[in-house]
């Protein structure tokens, strides 16, 4: 049974998922980054779903129903957050008229991820349906974050200057940098659970905080030169 | 062994797109001028130093909260323990990299005393608020 701070990393999560997308509505750019308010608005349902889940089964986080609930809606997710990273390559890329590429190109990423995760547990014995399910989220969130790389590395070269996306883009990489390092480390030892269970919900629950910082505390206006931000000086 | 890759990969992108995120904070604030009611507080003049941070920090924790700038502050503030680990660990050996650590926190000390500002000019707007009430 979850206790009082799992909880309380889940309902702050919950709370600031909710909040980004009123912060997109209240501040005007919910058009503009809708992919990132529609992932926030689907994270916020499937938290609800979860619970809704959890309780049905005495809170009980190992009953069946809520592990097959918990991974598949974390597929689901991580997919939608691909999504938003679509999104974001096109507003990056929106000079160049070269953003239907790029989304062609993350599709088939996306789809490529999922047959490989399917052909690496085909070949292992167990076969288990939960074992491909954590092989496909550490690849996923992989891919993500190399996708997030590249986009970062498209923002220095682009010298894209608007604070908005700069932070929203280096906020997301943070967040899958996390992830797949902590997938990574639960496919290698599963026994680390601490490590799992509590630093992906932690780095779920800072992402919509930064996003709500960058909604709240720039305007689309506001620039910087990303030059000064690359960790090798250019 | 691609679990291990990954790992190693992700750990590295981490330390990269936090420090740039951690940067993109600093840069947002550095253009903002110090009040001269906060120059004369805290002691900087034109430039802080890496030093200046705890002295800052403690002044800031004496504020009233402004929940926007929280969760950036202590961002800031795990940066800043980050370039200190840095600092006295490579820094020693690679003085180049010490250079860029004592510049880096003096940029931390700036963030923290813009904040401490803004923090100021809060708690007054508030004061004044509940005058007029």
């Amino acid at each position: 049974m979850p206790g009082p701070l799992e909880y309380g990393i889940w309902i702050l999560g919950a709370l600031f998922e909710a909040g980004v997308v009123v912060c997109t509505l209240l501040r005007g750019p919910f058009r503009r980054y809708f992919t990132l308010s529609l992932y926030m608005l689907t994270s916020f349902l499937v938290n609800v779903g979860r619970y809704l889940v959890l309780a049905r089964n005495g809170n009980n986080p190992l009953a069946s129903d809520y592990i097959y609930f918990y991974y598949y809606s974390d597929a689901i997710l991580t997919m939608c957050m691909f999504f938003a990273l679509m999104g974001l390559y096109a507003i990056v890329f929106e000079e160049l008229g070269a953003a239907l590429y790029v989304r062609v190109f993350a599709m088939l990423m996306l789809i490529g991820t999922t047959l490989f995760s399917y052909a690496v547990v085909q070949q292992s014995e167990s076969k288990m349906l939960t074992h491909y399910i954590v092989e496909i989220q550490q690849n996923l969130y992989f891919v993500g974050l190399v996708l997030t790389y590249l986009l970062w590395a498209a923002v220095l070269k682009l010298r894209e200057t608007r604070v908005r996306v700069i932070q929203i883009v280096l906020s997301l990489g943070v967040y899958f940098s996390v992830g797949a390092a902590a997938n990574a480390l639960h496919n290698a030892y599963p026994n680390l659970r601490f490590i799992w269970e509590y630093v992906p919900p932690v780095a779920g629950m800072l992402l919509p905080v930064a996003w709500i910082y960058a909604f709240m505390r720039f305007d689309e206006d506001a620039r910087l030169a990303p030059s000064r931000l690359a960790v090798v000086p250019r | 062994m691609m679990a291990g890759l990954i790992f190693v990969f992700s750990l590295a992108a981490l330390l990269q797109f936090f420090v740039s995120y951690c940067r993109s904070l600093i840069t947002a604030s550095a253009r903002r001028a110090l009040s001269p009611d906060v120059q004369d507080v805290i002691g900087i003049k034109q430039a802080a130093t890496g030093d200046d941070f705890e002295r800052v920090m403690q002044f800031l924790h004496l504020c009233p909260e402004r929940r926007e700038d929280r969760n950036g502050i202590q961002a800031i503030g795990a940066y800043f323990r980050l370039l200190g680990v840095l600092r006295k660990t490579i820094g020693v050996v690679v003085p180049a990299l010490r250079a860029w650590t004592e510049s880096e926190r003096s940029n931390c000390a700036y963030f923290a005393a813009v904040a401490l500002d803004r923090r100021i000019a809060y708690s007054r707007d508030m004061l004044a608020e509940q005058m007029t009430a």
